[in-house]
């Protein structure tokens, strides 16, 4: 069975690769230029959009709203390049977070809280990690029954109640600015552990293990990579990582609630899936998942100086992430058949189905019209 | 001597084969034991009411859950099912304030029609567009979840201002239990024929267990695949249209989170995520364990806040039962 799997994933890699260099969009797909050019245009369009776009202090304050999003996203590109996902991230911070809280409320120590928690997000890496490596069982399913098992953990820990009054030597982790600039320690934290994580995945042996697995598994294990183990301390950190950040958010706000983070994770794939990484695995750097990041930034708080209701913010990330992997590959598909073949049934297809779109929006400002005018 | 040991190991063989190839088996056992400890605990739980009551719970998740489980059987999962649902329920809602009048079969038709073409648009950029289906329904839970907010300007319909008849779609009566519970168990009859019956129903299983061989089959896997996203959101429709009728209000937030139950109910039935295995029975029973945890934690008098936990517990419970028997199967 594994020769089977070798023989057939490694032609089809060659091939792609292959075609990518070939085809007229190449530098299109070296990704990384693309969110480039995305930033300076989101910029050059907020600038004129809102005089309060280019503002030292906003920009200082809101980047260090998307420094949990940025920290979790970290191990999460590495997990993702494995061909893996943690969907369970951003409960494992609500989970770490409300035991902090709820030592905090109980009258603990806050940096001795602050420790049990970080142990605690931990030992649900640890979880994960087993389940994922050692009981092999599929991370999509894993994560997902820990989503809500840390979440509801969460929930009873601290139940409807919230932990409050954390001193300020603590929140300065969240709100703190370095030496009275306008840098903001979180967003220091998130840099250093960005060039951390950065320097592992693109420059050591580990992190040319992650790829070789992303790309092909049976092969990496059959040329003596530690597949099991690799999984294992790579759910680890995630789980460490994903507390630090439920610290992070809890400083910030300076207060904890178990529902804390809750839809994050989706926040934190949108990034590292923008920033060119294959959800398959194999692929993409931590340099694109973080410029990513700082497009998802700009372009919320962009919006949000325009009075954009953030469902409707989420909305046009979602369009992001879907074109943003439609688009190349449809050029790509182009590019490798070169023409288009003609086809009737094809085109009525196309005509049905914008029929059907058109008629669909029609009715969606039809139904709506009256009783938006009363309200 | 021998003869006894060979007995034996065949014995337990028999064991583990029936509780692999009849994961019913397991559940109702499963439930049977939680219901005898409930029970003794809290001897309400035997009513016909409580019943009743754990049935009308889980009858919206079933539907739901049914859609999510023919996405899975292709290996692709829909996890913008919530959304849809949110989507669909705040547009019949509004239709229906407006001209409260309309019959109400023609409203199950609209949501029918809107869950259908949200749908298809997961289909179009899954198969035509080739994103994973998890990249492309995540994009269009936050996509259609902004829709909602869009066209709602964040206001929402409550009881008074929907119409009697649809209200009394889920809970009149005709035929003795409220009608909500047989039009799940009619929707679970459909989906089990079309699945086990029909050549469309049987392709799907052959398209999520292996692609390669479905095409070589002469089976057109993008079709397939396209045709499951649809269905996906022509139940969520449905599920849309009861949700209104049942909870009487259509809000921003309606069936929130919604998504992760659907898979919770299919995984916990016994769907692989991997594809191709999974039945509408295993689903269904999946989906009223789900009830009854829920159910017996209250009655029990477990703080609602860790009825959560319980759930996440209970599908890593379901999958390492799963990942034990199947290996010793394999082993055996």
């Amino acid at each position: 069975m594994t020769t089977e799997v070798l023989n057939k994933k490694q032609p089809e890699t060659l091939i792609s690769e292959r075609q990518i260099r070939k085809s007229f969009l190449g530098v299109f797909l070296k990704w990384e230029w693309f969110l480039f050019v995305l930033i300076l245009l989101v910029v050059f369009i907020n600038t004129r959009l809102s005089p309060f776009f280019l503002n030292a202090v906003n920009l200082s304050r809101t980047s260090s709203d998307f420094m949990e999003i940025g920290l979790m996203m970290l191990p999460m590109v590495m997990i993702i390049v494995t061909g893996n996902i943690d969907l369970s991230v951003a409960s494992n911070m609500g989970m770490s977070a409300s035991l902090m809280g709820l030592m905090h409320n109980m009258g603990v120590n806050i940096w001795l809280a602050a420790f049990a928690g970080l142990a605690l997000g931990t030992l649900g890496g640890v979880l994960n990690g087993y389940l994922v490596a050692y009981v092999k069982l599929p991370s999509l399913v894993v994560t997902l029954g820990t989503y809500a098992f840390f979440r509801g953990i969460a929930f009873g820990f601290l139940g409807d109640q919230a932990a409050r009054n954390y001193p300020s030597a603590f929140t300065y982790i969240g709100q703190g600015r370095i030496l009275d600039t306008l840098f903001p320690f979180s967003v220091a934290l998130f840099s250093v552990l960005a060039i951390v994580f950065g320097l592992v995945l693109h420059r050591t042996t580990f992190g040319r293990q992650l790829y070789t697995i992303g790309n092909n598994e049976p092969a990496a294990k059959y040329s003596g990579v530690p597949v099991e183990k690799i999984k294992f301390i790579l759910f680890i950190i995630s789980g460490f990582i994903s507390a630090l950040a439920g610290l992070v958010l809890a400083a910030r706000f300076g207060s904890t609630r178990p529902d804390n983070g809750t839809g994050l994770e989706l926040a934190v794939i949108t990034a590292a899936v923008l920033g060119g990484l294959d959800i398959n695995g194999g692929k993409g750097s931590m340099y694109g998942a973080t410029l990513a990041l700082v497009l998802i930034g700009l372009l919320r708080f962009g919006m949000g100086l325009l009075n954009i209701q953030s469902q409707v913010q989420s909305m046009v990330i979602g369009l992001l992430l879907i074109v943003s992997i439609l688009v190349p590959h449809i050029g790509q598909q182009i590019s490798f058949t070169r023409q288009i073949k003609f086809r009737w049934k094809s085109v009525l297809a196309v005509i049905g189905i914008l029929i059907v779109f058109t008629a669909f929006f029609i009715f969606f400002f039809w139904s709506r019209a009256p009783i938006i005018a009363q309200f | 001597m021998t003869i006894q040991v060979s007995k034996g190991t065949t014995a337990r063989l028999n064991i583990w084969d029936l509780l692999s190839r009849f994961r019913e088996v397991g559940i109702i056992v499963f439930i049977l034991i939680l219901g005898a400890v409930v029970t003794l605990r809290a001897p309400s739980f035997l009513s016909v009411n409580n019943f009743r009551d754990i049935l009308m719970n889980i009858s919206i998740l079933a539907i739901v859950a049914l859609g999510q489980t023919i996405v899975i059987l292709t290996k692709g999962i829909d996890l913008s099912v919530s959304s849809m649902i949110g989507l669909v329920a705040m547009m019949v809602a509004f239709v229906m304030k407006q001209y409260p009048e309309t019959p109400v079969f023609l409203i199950v038709l609209l949501g029918m029609a809107l869950g259908t073409i949200a749908g298809s648009f997961n289909s179009i950029i899954i198969t035509f567009g080739k994103v994973p289906p998890i990249i492309a329904t995540l994009g269009t839970l936050s996509v259609y979840r902004g829709l909602v907010f869009f066209y709602s300007q964040g206001t929402w319909i409550n009881s008074y201002e929907l119409p009697r008849s649809i209200k009394m779609l889920s809970k009149g009566q005709l035929l003795g239990p409220p009608n909500l519970i047989l039009i799940a168990l009619f929707i679970a009859i459909i989906v089990y024929l079309f699945l086990k019956f029909t050549r469309t129903g049987r392709n799907i299983y052959a398209v999520g267990s292996n692609v390669e061989a479905a095409e070589y089959a002469g089976i057109r896997p993008q079709r397939i695949k396209f045709l499951v996203y649809l269905i996906s959101g022509l139940l969520s429709g449905i599920g849309a249209v009861l949700w209104v009728s049942r909870f009487e209000s259509a809000q921003t937030n309606t069936a929130l989170g919604f998504e992760l139950q659907t898979v919770t109910a299919a995984v916990i039935g016994g769907v692989s995520i991997s594809g191709g295995v999974g039945t509408v029975t295993g689903v269904v029973l999946g989906a009223i364990l789900l009830g009854i945890i829920q159910n017996a934690l209250t009655l029990v008098r477990i703080s609602p806040f860790w009825q959560l936990a319980a759930q996440g517990l209970l599908i890593l419970v379901a999958v390492v039962l799963d990942k034990v028997i199947y290996t010793r199967v394999a082993r055996n």
